[in-house]
């Protein structure tokens, strides 16, 4: 503020912090919300593709199977399942529940459990059900 | 010469008000995402070898019609509030906040009008 005349003090800069579960997955939720938003541009160009035409739809396909389009579908559907369970966690915070330091430790393992056993199981069954991507 | 500090023009005034809607759209959205999420990526899974023929049949569903087009509104509402969010944090600058905010409702905008009219495209095309 331009006006400010005293020092007052600041609060201490992040860099000073140890790492702590809680901080690193509170700015994930944030980066994956950030990630995710750029990824429904695939969703809708996937979803023009198919309005377009066999043609289209078959070049984005054909894009989404490469190895990038793999790689950036991997990520995106970890950081959704992420974002999702981590979600669902802060709805519970907005009710005012589970804030005790235990619960909060307890249920951020468990989000990041859930994350990984969603992405596996869903690739798993996209891998297994049809016989591969 | 202005006499009053900042905080004394605004003291007794309450709370600009606004912040709640937005604070209310992000939480429902989010808690409407959750079903509609879980059951595309669902398909999508299911969907990920189909031809194009199977994938056009299955949005031409009228359930599934309704449930993307309700997928893509809900979706980018919460995309675009919890983005207006982050810009807020992010950019002090008053002008250039500004033009991010309204370059970004724009976009959004546009491209949520354009994947509604593709599903409706392929669910009412011949
Ligand atoms: C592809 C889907 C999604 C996108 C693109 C998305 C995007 C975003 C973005 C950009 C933010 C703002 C981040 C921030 O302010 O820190 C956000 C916040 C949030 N999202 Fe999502 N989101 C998606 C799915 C979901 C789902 C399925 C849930 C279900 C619970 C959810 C729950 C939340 C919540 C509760 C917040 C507010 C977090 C806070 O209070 O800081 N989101 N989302």
């Amino acid at each position: 503020m331009a006006t400010q005349q005293h020092k007052r003090p600041l609060s201490p800069h992040l860099q000073i912090y140890r790492p702590q579960l809680t901080s690193f997955m509170s700015i994930t939720h944030r980066a994956t919300g950030v990630f995710l938003s750029l990824g429904t541009l695939v969703l809708v160009y996937w979803l023009m593709a198919a309005a377009t035409g066999p043609v289209a739809y078959q070049q984005a396909q054909t894009l989404l199977s490469s190895g990038i389009g793999l790689l950036l579908l991997f990520a995106w559907s970890f950081s959704l399942f992420y974002h999702l369970c981590n979600g669902i966690r802060h709805l519970f915070w907005d009710a005012g529940c589970g804030f005790e330091i235990k619960t909060v430790y307890f249920t951020g393992y468990l989000v990041l459990a859930t994350t990984l056993l969603f992405t596996a199981l869903a690739w798993a069954l996209a891998f297994t059900v049809h016989g591969g991507v | 010469m202005q006499l009053r500090s900042p905080l004394a023009r605004v003291r007794g005034l309450g709370a600009a008000r606004a912040g709640t809607d937005e604070f209310i759209t992000q939480r429902l959205t989010a808690i409407a995402l959750i079903p509609l999420l879980l059951w595309f990526v669902g398909s999508i899974i299911h969907l990920a070898r189909a031809d194009y023929a199977t994938v056009i049949e299955w949005i031409k569903t009228p359930w599934v019609t309704v449930a993307l087009i309700l997928l893509i509104l809900v979706l980018f509402l919460h995309a675009h509030s919890g983005l207006r969010e982050v810009l807020q944090d992010y950019v002090h600058h008053e002008i250039i906040k500004t033009i991010a905010m309204v370059a970004m409702k724009f976009f959004v905008i546009t491209i949520t009008v354009s994947s509604v009219l593709a599903v409706l495209r392929i669910a009412l095309g011949g």
